[in-house]
């Protein structure tokens, strides 16, 4: 057993600085997972060579892989830290911020990016407001459910964002899990009444047809979602969408 | 100043995207501030489910009974009419995230399907596989961003709560903020403030909690003048898994399908668990309560584990530690049954729980204690009248508090699936109240002075200056460690005055240390260690709120034990029984004297603690708590 835990990490001080790279080694311990570790460094910031530097900068917060702050890329995978248990990874630990990003500080990168694309893809039930108006949504079979409930788990972490090749900082692409939830959103019953706007937003440059088939985004999901399978089920919606169009016109 | 009165709501989870909702649906912009992108709040951790009374499973479920479960979970301490409320309104607040489009889980028949949790008889949980919190957060995120589209509403992600802004009439116009990549301070106008901030768990060093619920809002406005009530009454999960980062939640059905609760009866014993034989093992839980065994509520079992290991020295390994151990259960039933957790602990112990027992300890889990907070009663029904301006306002005109970060409905515990149901409800009717007051307003407002604005932006560069040039020799990640270890030692599942006494000295030490503070971080972007500096100090503030408040109260109530003050319930004596009816009789004598809110405010020497009395005219307490 190794008596030490080290890592390279690839740091930048800020969005406009340029990257280096920096070596820390800290005591072992069983159990420790990638965040546990930096929280231990930040409380030693001491590099491989003994000199006192800045911490490192990360984002984090549930550390139960639900929230999906975490994201980084872990000896060359996305994936969230707080799961990357040090014990089963190789040394020296590379830590990287996602590529996709700008990057802030460290390993803290800037997903507004992410957020904007569900805005676009109109992510959302249309209701008339928070009140109560005494009825539920309508029945939803226990399969259906399910299928919507794999969807629903996307932290928006990433991942899959990271590992596409399509999808860049200078891409128009708006990547696999915006998708996704177009996906989700057009197979609830009445969400399903909102389903033209949102293929329409997908239908644009920058929408489905800039997937490549990398397949990649489905590999790294934390959450297995089935990524591909939506990509795939959307080529048909949108297809259907575009005769629609064409015989309205 | 814009003509339209504005709102900001400091935090995203669903108390806060909550209460953005409805007031934008009330017609008023609101400026929505978050430490992250909303999305990743901490309510995503809440698994199990949300209560309310549907009666999917035909058992003849009532409201009422929902009030009196969540009544006597609370040990009476909470005030009673909004409880009430929340109760009738649950039914309501589900149909509406239904509608929102939640994937909850379903029967066969395609409605929503109910289970049963701790502390009911009846199944009253609504859930989404395992994940109900994370589900129920999203959608709520789906519908603020869909109003973020209609562009009634801003989003200040990235950015940390500091302050309010208070007028010379103490009167609360804005907050102070700082944008968490630059470190700029700003100060932002706002008609009314709703704060949304979450728990404190960070106090107690590791918790179950997000490593961002360090309770540094609330304390804030309490260093401001905001009252804040039975801060020492703090839920504590029986089973967590251990990390160095983290406590992670073993969920209560471990023990439901089967798990025991053991630690080797020698306890130099180097054995894999595995191999040391049943003979060797010690089942404290099945040994001391032989009708419950594994399955006693959840005060009850963390008290007995803290007995086992702090007091006769047998956690495993000499470590605060206890096994919790299903590998006699068949490997197919486990998957069917647990799956989702056992693989949570898997992915982050590293170590199968089909083969060999899991290592817990109970954890610091949920605050009922926060921002004391009102209501106005609803003479003809005994409730809250909803749409009040009054209800969930602090004891600062202008600002509002909801979700955990508040004091109401809990009382001295929670009943497991109250708590998504009071963030979601506490959210709403903290922004419809907000709606209320801001439609109260005149017409013509006199312009604000910006006097109190560049006040406040002064005083808080000028904390951030001094921690940024403070020169000591005190790490404030160091600092938070021995907060949490103060907490974990001496202000846990069983307390006694003379461990308070040494915890508030350590505390007040901590304070002091404070002033004596470095940072190893000059960085002028992202400087996260600035951030967490202003937090421990903030944590500390609490911390000694907490302690004084259970200093204090001599009794054993709901979360609060103290050995000392026990009313012991006679064994095998029910009401009637002369034993009983003189148990009965030392209860309501200690009623009399504690049945009452803890108030505490602050003063430049620490906390002053009051009392409150505490409404209970919908359920009078008559008998103790009984789960025999």
């Amino acid at each position: 057993m190794t008596q030490e835990i080290q890592f390279r990490i690839k740091r930048q001080d800020s969005p406009d600085a340029s990257s280096y790279w920096e070596e820390f080694r800290m005591p072992y311990a069983p159990a420790h997972n990638v965040v546990s570790a930096l929280m231990y460094l930040r409380e030693h910031p001491v590099n491989a060579q003994g000199q006192k530097v800045q911490p490192v900068a990360w984002e984090c917060n549930c550390m139960e892989e639900v929230c999906g702050a975490c994201t980084m890329i872990v000896n060359g995978v996305p994936k969230q830290a707080c799961a990357a248990l040090i014990d089963d990874l190789e040394q020296p630990i590379v830590l990287e911020p996602l590529s996709k990003f700008p990057v802030m500080r460290d390993l803290q990168i800037d997903r507004q990016k992410m957020f904007d694309a569900l805005l676009k893809v109109k992510a959302w039930i249309e209701i008339g407001g928070g009140h109560d108006i005494h009825r539920h949504a309508p029945l939803i079979s226990p399969d259906e459910q399910d299928v919507r409930y794999h969807f629903s788990r996307c932290m928006t972490c990433g991942c899959c964002m990271e590992a596409c090749p399509q999808f860049h900082q200078e891409s128009k692409f708006i990547g696999p899990a915006p998708l996704a939830q177009v996906r989700l959103h057009n197979s609830h019953p009445t969400g399903v009444y909102n389903k033209t706007e949102r293929l329409h937003a997908i239908m644009e440059e920058g929408g489905l047809t800039d997937c490549g088939n990398a397949q990649n985004c489905v590999k790294v999901c934390p959450k297995d979602i089935p990524l591909t399978t939506a990509i795939g089920e959307l080529g048909r919606q949108t297809t259907a969408q575009w005769f629609r169009d064409l015989f309205s016109k | 100043m814009a003509d339209k009165p504005n709102v900001i709501v400091v935090g995203g989870g669903l108390g806060g995207l909550w209460a953005t909702l409805r007031v934008v649906e009330g017609g008023f912009p609101v400026d929505l501030f978050s430490l992250f992108p909303v999305k990743r709040s901490h309510s995503c951790c809440a698994q199990g489910g949300i209560n309310a009374v549907l009666d999917v499973k035909g058992e003849g479920d009532t409201i009422w009974e929902h009030v009196i479960d969540t009544i006597k979970g609370g040990d009476y301490l909470a005030d009673q009419p909004p409880i009430k409320t929340m109760c009738e309104e649950a039914p309501g607040v589900i149909r509406t995230y239904d509608r929102m489009g939640v994937t909850f889980s379903r029967t066969p028949e395609g409605i929503m399907d109910q289970r049963l949790f701790g502390g009911v008889k009846k199944r009253r949980t609504a859930f989404a596989g395992a994940t109900t919190g994370q589900q129920l957060l999203y959608t709520i995120d789906e519908q603020v961003r869909r109003l973020e589209s209609d562009k009634e509403l801003n989003k200040y992600e990235g950015w940390e709560f500091l302050s309010v802004v208070l007028d010379d009439a103490g009167q609360c116009r804005g907050i102070a903020a700082m944008n968490l990549d630059t470190m700029e301070v700003k100060t932002f106008r706002a008609d009314a403030v709703i704060l949304a901030t979450g728990g404190l768990g960070l106090i107690w060093g590791r918790s179950t909690m997000s490593t961002n619920s360090t309770g540094a809002a609330a304390s804030r406005v309490f260093q401001q003048g905001c009252r804040f009530a039975n801060g020492e009454f703090a839920q504590f999960h029986p089973t967590a898994m251990l990390g160095h980062d983290k406590l992670r939640l073993m969920s209560e059905a471990c023990r439901g399908e089967g798990g025991r609760i053991w630690v080797p009866k020698d306890v130099g014993d180097k054995r894999q668990p595995s191999a040391i034989p049943e003979t060797e093992r010690f089942y404290f839980l099945e040994e001391w309560y032989p009708t419950y065994g594994n399955t006693v509520p959840r005060d009850v079992a963390s008290r007995a584990i803290c007995r086992a290991v702090r007091h006769m020295g047998m956690g495993v390994g000499g470590q605060n530690m206890v096994y919790l151990d299903l590998s006699h259960q068949p490997r197919k039933f486990l998957e069917q049954r647990l799956g989702g957790i056992l693989e949570m602990y898997q992915t982050f112990s590293g170590e199968d729980p089909y083969t060999g027992p899991m290592k817990v300890y109970p954890a610091m889990h949920y605050s009922m204690g926060g921002l004391y907070v009102g209501y106005e009663k609803d003479a003809k029904s005994g409730g809250m009248k909803l749409g009040s301006a009054k209800n969930h306002a602090t004891s600062i005109p202008g600002l509002w508090a909801c979700g955990e970060c508040d004091s109401a409905y809990h009382g001295a515990n929670r009943l497991g699936a109250n708590s998504l149901l009071s963030a979601s409800f506490s959210g709403r009717v903290a922004g419809e109240a907000v709606v209320t007051y801001l439609k109260g307003l005149p017409k013509a407002r006199p312009a604000i002075p910006a006097a109190p604005f560049d006040q406040e932006k002064a005083r808080q560069e000028a904390l951030n200056q001094a921690i940024l040039k403070s020169d000591g020799k005190e790490n404030p990640f160091a600092l938070h460690r021995e907060l949490g270890e103060i907490m974990q030692e001496k202000v846990f599942v069983e307390r006694n005055n003379k461990e308070l006494d040494e915890a508030l000295e350590g505390i007040r030490k901590l304070r002091d240390r404070f002033n004596q503070i470095t940072l190893d971080d000059s960085g002028t972007k992202v400087n996260q260690s600035l951030s967490w500096a202003r937090q421990i100090h903030d944590m500390i503030v609490l911390a000694e709120v907490i302690t004084k408040g259970a200093r204090l109260r001599d009794e054993c109530r709901g979360s609060h034990y103290k050995a000392e003050f026990e009313i012991k319930c006679p064994e095998g004596k029910f009401a009637g029984s002369p034993e009983y009816e003189a148990y009965r009789e030392r209860w309501k004598a200690s009623n009399e004297k504690w049945l009452k809110t803890t108030v505490a405010s602050h003063s430049a020497d620490g906390p002053t603690i009051e009392y409150a009395p505490i409404d209970i005219s919908i359920f009078p307490p008559e008998a103790p708590r009984d789960y025999r």
